[in-house]
């Protein structure tokens, strides 16, 4: 069959292959073109501080966004991610504001979100329900469960366990690190490894693509299924802490867009949404692709309107371009 | 696979750590260096689409052109949106900006981030709506909230007259300033207080036009004898007629409201609500606007609280209270 | 005579007041190609799902060599050595080829790496994988690494018949594994499942091309109404009698035992 490549053109195939190995290959492209455009065009963005601001700016996003990651790889989607977290961040700060122990308050945190993960994944696996239904109506239920927990109160959060992220330390001397940055950098990588470096990462991979196939091949589709809507419970947890360490105020109106904004970092850093094909790098490289938007727009002195359509029309980019990609490799 | 993922990783970390680290130069000797060009002024806004916002960006923009300053405009995407504020102050201290002017979307979740601009040596004034504590900025242009309501309360008060009050409450977001303000204003306003028999319901509307009618239309199901609705403002205030219209009532319950927006002064012109309080955002931003060029020629700060001034409207005056017509209202009203 | 690799006797197979398999019988003997043929809704797939335990029959018994088994799953069948190559292939089509030949068997480093870190031993698969598409002597792919969904049709299934050669150490069942397919890839796919049988392990061919069937059987199995109504050599019968079988056109013996079956001791 090697007239096949023939046809195609081999440089060009090898291009779309390359692709199509490594999808966050394109997305790497345009993080690093923004990078150059805004250090040309402003005086401000290229700056140490800045970027360790803008790497601040994108953790919570990123963070939703992981696990967000593991959940359209697997062909679905969760629309109930921020509302989980953002219940996640009420119980620790309420917890901790009627006297229990910051550890006691993150244990619980942590239970509820992965649980809530876990209602989500036993309704798809189990029930069969379509994960847009069962997150849309968990979004709904947990929202309200927030807003009824917070007492219409947003409780701020002066302890320093819950706030703990959100300190840090200084790298050479000079680029401002803080905890929450990483403990991003564990938790992307520990998942990047579960994920390309282990059967369960594997299976994951195979269900997203084809759960038929999958079942066939011996994979236990449903049990694989429903530790990715778990574990992605977990990480909103750590979301939650995430958004502590940024701003010590758990809010019931925060984060209202944090679903659709996870679900556009994962798009932009070229993870499918018809499931099977995408990566935890492409994330990061999406959550820092709008991060540096803003930041960069903003510093250009261009007014937040204008930020929104610039990322809007990143994320169809970002969607063509992974069509033209499989397209060509054919 | 494994071996086109870790070159990838390379090429980040290189990306970043590496525009890091040919710039550390950079980073000091911009922070102070934007003393020529027109004064850059920050606004951040709780959302981009409500008109008093925007009316609130327009004055300011087209107050700064004529004083040699520059407003960059950041929003919210949403009433409560934190962490977007927080960035976008953060990215405008980044900037360079002079000042901040800022309304924010919760009064304590973005304190941080106003501390380290004003630890940078920016100039933070709240608008509209204050921060808890009040020294988390430098000054506060507002209305008054607490007189908004109060004016609301004893315009309801003396058109119901000699007749007790039976009260329905359109409050706004549950646990926001504002809303805590006005509804204790319009209370203080009837001489009532939270939990009076007179009271016969309220409800969150969110400021929003649909929940506003939805939520009149429960109440009205379960007690249809109410003669006083208070609003927490005009798309709530609509909301509420609607619900009343279509109950039969219009005309027979004493509506009021809070804002001072067109639509809002040509439906009580219309006679859809007998009285509104304007508030005066162009003012605000226009103070605003001249605090930051002062401060940035001579360092003066302003401080405290600055009352923009609430304005009772109306075209059926009622002894013992100022008030200014629709006509005058709609030269003044925004949006 | 030796025994059967696998036998099945009165499989039985009911969906409400539908019966699929209705006393279904089987053998396969090693070291031959199967083919199974019949009209469509003769229950020739839930004789298939049954031997490869997609489904289990509500009657009947399953032997292998000679000793009775119950399969409950796909699992159970496979760890038995029984492999399928579906119509539908069963391919992932984001993942190389590598990656498809272990899927759902995926090796592990030897040691703490793989037992603890559970970390997969790409390097042995990717070799293992390339040592079986060569004997085989698959060489129309580029390289291991290449990703499925960017392979012909025939590449793919290729893919997939190394897979079930590769694990499979009782039997090889196909489905249609032309179908799909073009004259000249259709070839590639027919040599390989020659190759398999040479090595000695039997195949069963389920397919709808009768000239495809009489090239490559060594025996062929006629499913009529949900069981067995024959079986015959290519040499021994022509393709109109084949297909008079498989419509009830012609019947053969009374006591439902073909008489072909002593003739093929």
């Amino acid at each position: 069959m090697a007239n096949s490549t023939a046809t195609a053109g081999p440089l060009r195939n090898r291009t779309a292959e390359a692709f199509l190995h490594n999808p966050a290959l394109g997305p790497l492209g345009a993080l690093v073109v923004a990078i150059v455009v805004f250090s040309v065009t402003t005086s401000t963005f290229l700056t140490v501080d800045n970027l360790s601001l803008v790497v601040q700016q994108s953790l919570v996003v990123a963070t939703l966004a992981l696990g967000q990651t593991l959940i359209v790889l697997t062909s679905g989607i969760d629309l109930a991610n921020a509302a989980i977290m953002v219940l996640g961040t009420m119980l620790f700060a309420r917890l901790v504001t009627e006297g229990s122990s910051p550890v006691l308050a993150l244990v619980v945190g942590f239970v509820v979100c992965a649980a809530l993960g876990g209602v989500s994944g036993g309704l798809v696996t189990w029930l069969n329900l379509p994960p847009f239904i069962v997150t849309l109506g968990m979004l709904t239920v947990v929202l309200a469960a927030g807003r009824l927990y917070s007492q219409g109160n947003s409780w701020p959060v002066t302890d320093p366990v819950l706030g703990l992220l959100g300190e840090g330390g200084y790298l050479f001397g000079q680029v401002r690190v803080t905890h929450g940055m990483t403990l991003a950098v564990v938790m992307f990588a520990l998942v990047w490894y579960a994920l390309t470096q282990t059967s369960w990462g594997k299976h994951v991979y195979a269900l997203g693509n084809d759960p038929e196939a999958a079942r066939l091949t011996g994979i236990h589709v449903g049990r694989t299924r429903f530790s990715v809507y778990l574990i992605a419970g977990v990480i909103y947890a750590f979301a939650a802490w995430q958004a502590l360490g940024r701003i010590p105020n758990a809010d019931p109106n925060a984060f209202q867009t944090g679903n659709l904004d996870s679900i556009t970092a994962v798009v932009i850093g070229g993870t499918s949404l018809f499931g099977g094909r995408g990566s935890v790098l492409g994330t990061v490289v999406g959550a820092l692709i709008v991060a540096v938007l803003r930041s960069g727009l903003t510093q250009a002195g261009i007014d937040s309107l204008y930020q929104d359509v610039a990322t809007g029309v990143l994320v169809i980019a970002a969607v063509a371009f992974d069509q033209l990609a499989r397209r060509r490799s054919r | 696979m494994s071996r086109s993922s870790t070159l990838t990783a390379c090429l980040v970390t290189t990306a970043l750590l590496g525009t890091a680290g040919c710039t550390a130069t950079k980073s000091g000797s911009d922070s102070g260096g934007d003393s020529s060009g027109p004064v850059k002024i920050g606004l951040v806004t709780k959302t981009d689409t409500n008109p008093y916002f925007v009316k609130l960006r327009e004055s300011a923009k087209a107050h700064a052109a004529t004083k040699d300053a520059e407003v960059i405009a950041v929003a919210g995407k949403f009433d409560g949106d934190n962490e977007g504020q927080v960035a976008a102050i953060e990215n405008l201290v980044q900037q360079g900006v002079k000042g901040i002017l800022i309304t924010p979307s919760n009064s304590t979740g973005i304190l941080g981030a106003l501390k380290q601009a004003k630890d940078k040596g920016v100039l933070v004034i709240a608008l509209d709506t204050e921060t808890d504590p009040k020294e988390a900025v430098d000054a506060t242009y507002a209305t008054n909230n607490v007189t908004a309501g109060e004016l609301q309360g004893k315009y309801i008060k003396a058109t119901l007259g000699q007749t007790p009050p039976r009260l329905l409450l359109m409050d706004g977001t549950p646990g926001g300033t504002v809303d805590e303000q006005r509804h204790r204003g319009f209370l203080q306003g009837m001489g009532l207080k939270d939990g009076d028999p007179a009271i016969l319901g309220a409800a969150p509307t969110n400021g929003d036009q649909n929940k506003a009618q939805a939520a009149m239309e429960n109440l009205l199901q379960r007690d249809a004898s109410v003669n006083a609705v208070y609003t927490l403002n005009e798309p709530a205030a609509r909301g509420a007629v609607a619900a009343l219209t279509a109950k039969g009532l219009a005309g027979k319950v004493a509506v009021g409201s809070i804002d001072g927006g067109c639509q809002g002064v040509a439906d009580v012109k219309a006679g859809k609500y007998l009285a509104t309080v304007m508030q005066f955002p162009k003012k605000m931003a226009e103070q605003g606007v001249d605090a930051v060029v002062a401060f940035s020629k001579d360092g003066t700060k302003p401080s405290g609280f600055q009352d923009t001034g609430a304005q009772l409207i109306t075209d059926k005056p009622l002894p013992g209270l100022d008030s200014k017509d629709t006509a005058w209202g709609a030269q003044n009203c925004w949006g | 005579m030796s025994t059967p690799a696998l036998q099945a006797r009165g499989l039985v197979k009911r969906y409400g007041r539908v019966t699929a398999l209705d006393g279904a019988d089987f053998d396969l003997y090693a070291g031959e190609v199967l083919a199974v043929v019949g009209d469509n809704g003769a229950g020739k797939s839930s004789l298939i799902k049954a031997l490869s335990g997609a489904l289990v029959p509500d009657d009947g018994t399953i032997l292998l060599d000679g000793a009775e088994t119950r399969f409950h799953s796909p699992l159970d069948a496979r760890r038995a050595g029984i492999e399928t190559v579906h119509q539908t292939l069963a391919l992932a089509p984001a993942m190389d080829i590598a990656a498809n030949l272990f899927l759902g068997r995926e090796l592990r480093r030897p040691g703490p790496l793989g037992g603890v870190l559970r970390l997969l031993d790409k390097p042995a698969m990717r070799r293992q994988a390339q040592e079986q598409l060569d004997a085989l002597g698959i060489e129309t792919v580029q390289h291991i690494g290449q990703i499925v969904e960017t392979l012909s049709g025939g590449q793919r299934q290729a893919v997939a018949v190394a897979r079930a050669a590769m694990f499979g150490s009782r039997m090889v069942i196909m489905d249609e594994p032309t179908a799909a397919l073009g004259v000249k890839e259709s070839r590639l796919v027919l040599d390989l499942i020659r190759r398999i049988r040479d090595r000695g392990l039997p195949v069963v061919l389920i397919s709808h091309d009768m000239p495809q069937v009489f090239e490559l059987a060594d025996r062929i199995h006629i499913h009529r109404l949900g069981r067995r109504a024959a079986v015959v050599r290519p040499g021994d019968a022509s393709m109109s009698q084949v297909v008079s079988l498989m419509t009830g056109a012609l019947r053969i013996g009374e006591d439902g035992a073909p008489p072909d079956v002593s003739g093929a001791e």
